[in-house]
């Protein structure tokens, strides 16, 4: 038996971690989520939104991530569209206008039929420049753009009149995989103006311990990884009751294969520490 | 001389310029202004990236180099990409300009659209998901309780791994809600004290080493930015 486990083929882990995660995303398992501090305040600064308010909503990330980003995307974009925000959406990765495209497809055309291109949403797209962007356009956002994603010239957008910069919004959130995302945005446009705007975050979770120096002053909420994705949407559902409603709830579902995840991680790790001092028992003798 | 003295000008000039417009208001746009050029300048590198990129690739296929063929496939798949986003193949045109075949968004249909969507899409989400086995399978081999340092980060694993889901919830339930002890608390402290002090301090650092850093190459010390052995 200790000579089966020592030698044991990776695969039958790749194999069991494949029926772990599987199985609750296919039976749709989902447990009760408690909600953190963290993202009950990012929800809270989305709910003190009043109609006719100015969101821009960056989303930082590609695809690689969008399987841990995109519910709290969804999310996010539902929220600010239900509060009768304008949402101003760009990128600073690369394919991020795709998955800006995916958002606007997946929550405002179906869910919010009344809100109309150029009027109640724009979508701003890439600009190359990393933190470079956030530099110029938080004092003259037309410098650098000068169309949207469509290639629509700036100032014949409705909804960008009056919008000289992000100073003009009311809230600004980025949802970010790395760099460049929340950390510059902290940094660039937070810090450098912190009365103009409020400042909120999602993020992966390997990229939420950089962030956590910043709440709560630069950053009053954030929403972390699929978890923090789950508790938003829980928050969501109580107040909106978006319980029968599966795009709504994906963070929630895939907690439960992220629940199972850990629980063989750490069997696994109690299970090769058994071996190891096994195995230095073994060899004393 | 000029292939140096010229690079080390600008970078002198455009960092001196930064400074000033962060501390003197009415230079603030000369600093917008210098953003905008490291903003065309990265847009530029876009170019610079895709061709050596594919000389990178042809050197490899002409030289039959080990694994040419990967390299085939990467330069074809980088020409066949920027030909149907360039030329927008596929794409019909807007509602708005229907005489204007190039008019329409290449984000909703056309060549351009479907290797994003079922090429690049599921190929870039693939690779994330792997890690899930491989960090699995070295937790089982690599993960050892060896000394006292290990062992702290393995009971904090545990912690965090239980804590941040529903597991963690469940087995310290019997616990009263405002109990510390519980894990969903403890890996909150472990975030809230350790993990943020522990960046912090990183964090001051990485901004002190940057300042100098960026001191040393504004005043031309620091100059392995331009290849220079120095």
């Amino acid at each position: 038996m200790y000579q089966a486990l020592n030698n044991l083929d990776r695969r039958w882990i790749f194999l069991v971690m494949a029926i772990v995660v599987a199985v609750p995303i296919i039976t749709q398992w989902s447990f009760p989520e408690k909600v953190s501090k963290q993202t009950r305040d990012a929800y809270a600064e989305v709910e003190r939104l009043q109609p006719g308010d100015r969101v821009l909503l960056a989303l930082d990330f590609d695809p690689a991530s969008a399987g841990e980003l995109s519910p709290m995307a969804t999310s996010f974009v539902y929220h600010c569209a239900t509060r009768g925000a304008k949402i101003y959406f760009m990128s600073l990765w690369p394919v991020g206008p795709q998955l800006i495209e995916e958002s606007i497809a997946k929550v405002l055309k179906p869910d919010f039929p009344d809100m109309r291109y150029g009027h109640d949403y724009v979508n701003l797209g890439y600009k190359s420049g990393y933190e470079g962007v956030i530099k110029v356009i938080i004092t003259d956002l037309k410098k650098l753009y000068t169309t949207d994603h469509r290639g629509s010239g700036i100032n014949s957008i409705p909804m960008m009149a009056g919008v000289e910069s992000v100073q003009d919004m009311d809230l600004v959130i980025s949802v970010s995989a790395g760099y460049a995302g929340a950390k510059e945005w902290v940094m660039y446009a937070k810090t450098a103006y912190p009365d103009k705007f409020n400042f909120i975050a999602g993020c992966t979770g390997v990229q939420a311990p950089p962030l956590l120096p910043y709440i709560p002053n630069q950053m009053p909420g954030l929403v972390a990884a699929i978890k923090g994705a789950a508790e938003y949407e829980k928050l969501m559902a109580e107040q909106y009751g978006l319980e029968d409603q599966p795009k709504y709830k994906e963070g929630l579902r895939r907690m439960g294969s992220q629940m199972f995840a850990h629980i063989l991680m750490v069997m696994l790790i109690l299970l090769g520490n058994v071996l190891f001092f096994m195995g230095r028992k073994e060899a004393r003798r | 001389m000029m292939k140096r003295t010229v690079p080390l000008f600008i970078t002198a000039i455009a960092g001196i310029i930064m400074i000033l417009s962060y501390f003197i208001p009415p230079a603030q746009s000369w600093g917008e202004d210098v953003a905008v050029w490291f903003d065309i300048l990265a847009g530029i590198a876009f170019l610079l990236g895709g061709g050596n990129l594919l000389m990178i690739q042809l050197r490899k296929m002409s030289d039959r180099q080990p694994g040419w063929g990967y390299a085939a496939v990467t330069a074809i798949a980088f020409i066949v990409t920027l030909y149907a986003g360039l030329m927008k193949v596929g794409t019909h045109p807007s509602a708005e300009f229907p005489n204007r075949p190039w008019s329409g968004s290449y984000n909703e249909d056309g060549a351009f659209y479907w290797l994003y969507e079922y090429a690049f899409k599921p190929l870039t989400a693939t690779m994330f998901a792997m890690l899930a086995f491989y960090v699995a399978s070295a937790a089982f081999r690599a993960f050892r309780a060896k000394n006292i340092e290990a062992t702290l980060l393995l009971i904090t694993a545990f912690i965090i791994l239980l804590g941040r889901t529903y597991a963690g919830v469940w087995l310290t339930d019997f616990l009263p809600e405002t109990s510390p002890f519980r894990l969903e608390h403890i890996a909150d402290g472990i975030r809230d004290l350790f993990t943020t002090v522990g960046t912090r301090a990183i964090m001051i650092g990485i901004a002190l080493g940057i300042a100098s850093t960026s001191l040393k190459i504004i005043l031309g010390i620091d100059r392995s930015y331009l290849g220079s052995k120095e």
